[in-house]
């Protein structure tokens, strides 16, 4: 194949020859399918989401019989899925679709992606050095109440944040010392954290407010309001109102990429999970860049939980806050591949499936709890290996000992 | 079985250091050397130790709390079991022993995946799934006899738990999927799955009143008999001896048959017991299944024993499933640990909760108390080499004053 193929060498041909790229090209067309029958674009025929699935499904065909395997497949199964969704949207009357695919739907997309994101780029960074992170929830429910404290008898959201991050890092050291110094099983210590943490943060929580809610009118991390969008009314809607830790959140997938993947000092944190032994011959300090990125995540991930207390919670706070979002998390992080744009992609997925999870009841409850439900489905999907593969880095989990 | 390390080699001075001379096998050494008692013993003592620091510097007397939760868990009914005047203590020793027979079975549940090397923390997922299937049966054959409905609702709820972490045990076993990740996964999805069915309009959901999210209750030929209480005030239910029976069953399993030797062989190295013949795939199936089975169980007898219905706002609540790590940690994953582990956190549980008469500490703070034992019960014994450094320490001692006095 490659003879025909090399005399195309444009720049669009040569990326064509790529299998994967066909394949990741027929995901598009899979979703696409299922949203020109959604607003805006609501076609009322179910001709066209055929259309867009069947043209997904063949590249997801082509792609697959020229080894893309996984991806392949994986966009047969995007077209497939893109047809059933819009037919069934072509079904449902206008009024119903309009009231749930608004524009505010992609801002509240953001609003419950938002925490995911925090957490999974925590994730990302413990477990790229080594250390198995499974204390997210922990970690990110000691942000959610000591940034409320902070705020409220600091008086400034910003005092909540950095009380947040020290509650959150201070946990984090606390599992940095038992994996890495104890050499402790990561996973046995993870899940120690996150029931430490849902005793800390309720004990303090009835001790310091003495069975009370915080009090209204805590001081809250403010919103953005984008000039010139005005005009616009869907980007507007959807991108003209969003919480500080929204921005916050994509510069973090950014910097998190540039960070991991382009300087020495990410380098050093993936060789030290993928190959410590290696790393240390070289004169890297496994131990500390493993300390370095275990309390980073703590860090982080306090902050995806303050946002859920301080930001879009109005300030207020109640027990077990988090109340699962550290797992989606880090399922978010596995299946986002431990990576930045991935993490980041995957949170984005399953904060609009939660979000459209809030809307649905007005079709029907049950379909509601099918979105709440979806990003654990397809986690587990995505780990068995039927759409692509996910690969942990290799010394993910496993104690290093120096010689 | 002498010191092979003999006494010259000095103790170990720092957690590195005793890890570096004892490999795992000089570790399971000392722990055998210790009677495998100390290790456990210790780290429930340090538990309650620094939880009593945090009592203490919030302003509570610990010991007095300690008193108090000891008294609402009814453990004092010891003391005076046939004195009607302590009428609380036998009450809220019948709800300690309730929690007891769940926490058993959750715990075994995770020892049995533990003791083939998996992690399954997915107890609370197939204890739900239990729990949901024991519901179904339970209403749905209100005319059978009380025996084979018991015993249908029970079978059911064991298959539902084994087939719940069979999913796991598979992935783990056709594709490596690590069984953590999976048994998460579907903990949450067992969750949705009970907010689906007795949610609005759910299948499971009651035919009287449309508007609560809450199953019907089940029929009385399900219901487990009671034989300590009142069935009205939720009395200890039979399913208690099915627990300790349980347990038997468990180190039955794991010492007397083949089936245990192949789970412990893979447990303790995969490679090596497929080198000798045994299959490691099937082992981990049937190791994740068979755990699933007692979490399943667990939920049965709930369902059966005394909850009789469960509702969507019952689910965020239960984590009798984790809990069940925090059990078998503690036992060092033996049949006799987890029995103690069980009573301890069944004691806690209701003790610090809904047993708790105290003007010492509210029932709030003392549930809380109870996760953060948990958590550091959970810490402390997944780092036995610390526990081991603080008793190491105090041999070191007595082992220097010999040493100096031959200088």
């Amino acid at each position: 194949m490659s003879t025909w193929a090399e005399r195309l060498d444009g720049p669009v041909w040569s990326r064509m020859r790529d299998a994967r790229t066909v394949a990741v090209a027929g995901i598009v067309l899979g979703i696409v399918a299922a949203l020109v029958a959604l607003p805006p674009v609501t076609a009322r025929s179910p001709l066209y989401p055929v259309l867009f699935g069947i043209a997904a499904a063949v590249l997801g065909l082509s792609a697959a019989l020229r080894g893309a395997r996984r991806p392949g497949w994986g966009a047969v199964a995007a077209g497939l899925l893109g047809i059933t969704l819009g037919i069934l949207a072509t079904r449902s009357s206008t009024g119903n679709l309009n009231l749930v695919f608004t524009a505010s739907l992609i801002a509240s997309m953001f609003v419950f992606s938002t925490p995911l994101v925090f957490g999974a780029i925590a994730g990302t960074f413990s477990e790229r050095s080594g250390v198995v992170n499974i204390g997210l929830e922990g970690m990110m429910l000691m942000g959610a109440f000591w940034g409320v404290y902070g705020a409220d008898k600091g008086g400034s959201w910003m005092v909540g944040l950095l009380v947040a991050m020290l509650a959150g890092g201070l946990l984090a050291l606390v599992h940095a010392y038992f994996a890495i110094h104890l050499r402790a099983d990561q996973i046995v210590g993870g899940t120690a954290v996150n029931f430490l943490a849902l005793g800390i943060t309720g004990y303090f929580f009835f001790q310091l407010y003495h069975g009370q809610d915080v009090p209204v009118g805590v001081s809250t991390i403010p919103d953005m309001k984008l000039p010139g969008l005005e005009h616009v009314h869907f980007l507007n809607q959807a991108f003209g109102d969003l919480n500080l830790m929204v921005w916050l959140s994509f510069a973090l997938v950014i910097v998190s990429w540039l960070v991991l993947f382009k300087t020495a000092i990410g380098l050093r944190i993936r060789a030290c999970g993928e190959h410590p032994r290696a790393a240390d011959t070289v004169g890297i300090n496994v131990y500390a860049i493993r300390y370095g990125c275990v309390v980073l995540s703590g860090v982080l991930a306090a902050l995806g939980g303050a946002y859920l207390s301080i930001g879009f919670g109005g300030g207020a706070f109640t027990d077990n806050m988090t109340a699962g979002r550290g797992f989606i998390a880090l399922a978010a992080m596995i299946f986002g591949n431990w990576r930045p744009f991935g993490a980041f992609g995957a949170a984005l997925l399953f904060g609009f499936s939660t979000a459209l999870a809030y809307r649905l009841p007005a079709y029907s409850s049950s379909a509601a709890t099918l979105f709440q439900a979806l990003p654990y489905v397809l986690t587990l999907i995505a780990v068995a290996g039927v759409i692509g593969r996910t690969s942990p880095p290799a010394a993910d989990g496993k104690p290093y000992r120096k010689q | 079985m002498t010191e092979q390390s003999g006494p010259e080699a000095a103790p170990p001075p720092t957690p590195e250091a005793a890890a570096k001379t004892g490999t795992l096998a000089a570790r399971l050494a000392l722990r055998q050397r210790s009677g495998g008692i100390i290790v456990p013993v210790l780290t429930a003592l340090l538990a309650f130790l620094l939880g009593g620091v945090i009592v203490l510097a919030t302003g509570h007397n610990p010991l007095l709390a300690y008193r108090d939760i000891f008294n609402g868990a009814g453990l004092n009914w010891i003391f005076h079991p046939t004195t009607s005047t302590v009428d609380n203590a036998s009450y809220n020793l019948s709800q300690t022993l309730l929690q007891t027979t769940t926490l058993i079975l959750t715990g075994l549940a995770v020892a049995f995946a533990f003791r083939c090397g998996m992690f399954n923390i997915g107890g609370q997922g197939q204890y739900f799934v239990g729990l949901y299937v024991a519901n179904w049966v339970g209403v749905s054959f209100p005319g059978l006899a009380t025996f084979p409905h018991i015993v249908l609702g029970i079978g059911a709820a064991v298959l539902a738990g084994a087939v719940w972490a069979g999913i796991a045990g598979f992935l783990k076993a056709s594709v490596g999927a690590h069984e953590v990740i999976t048994t998460i996964m579907l903990n949450w999805i067992a969750i949705w799955i009970g907010t689906y069915f007795f949610g609005d309009g759910g299948p499971l959901q009651n035919d009287q009143n449309k508007a609560v999210p809450i199953s019907n209750d089940v029929a009385s030929s399900a219901k487990l008999p009671v034989f300590w209480g009142a069935q009205q005030l939720q009395g200890l239910h039979v399913g208690f001896f099915i627990a300790l029976a349980a347990l038997v069953v468990f180190w039955a399993v794991l010492n007397r048959t083949t089936l245990g030797y192949e789970v412990k062989a893979v447990g303790f190295n995969p490679e090596a017991a497929e080198y000798g013949g045994i299959n490691v795939k099937k082992n981990l199936v049937r190791a994740m299944a068979i755990s699933g089975a007692f979490a399943g169980l667990a939920g049965g007898l709930d369902m059966l024993g005394y909850l009789y219905h469960f509702g969507v706002s019952d689910i965020p609540v239960s984590s009798i499933g984790f809990l069940g790590i925090a059990v078998a940690l503690l036992g060092r994953n033996t049949a006799i640990g987890t029995g103690i582990g069980a009573l301890l956190f069944g004691a806690l549980l209701f003790g610090t909760t809904h047993g708790l008469q105290s003007n010492v500490i509210q029932p709030e703070l003392a549930g809380n108390l109870t996760s953060m034992i948990q958590g550091l019960v959970v810490l402390f014994v997944g780092a036995d080499v610390l526990i081991l450094y603080v008793w190491n320490m105090r041999k070191m001692r007595l082992r220097q004053r010999p040493a100096e006095a031959a200088a």
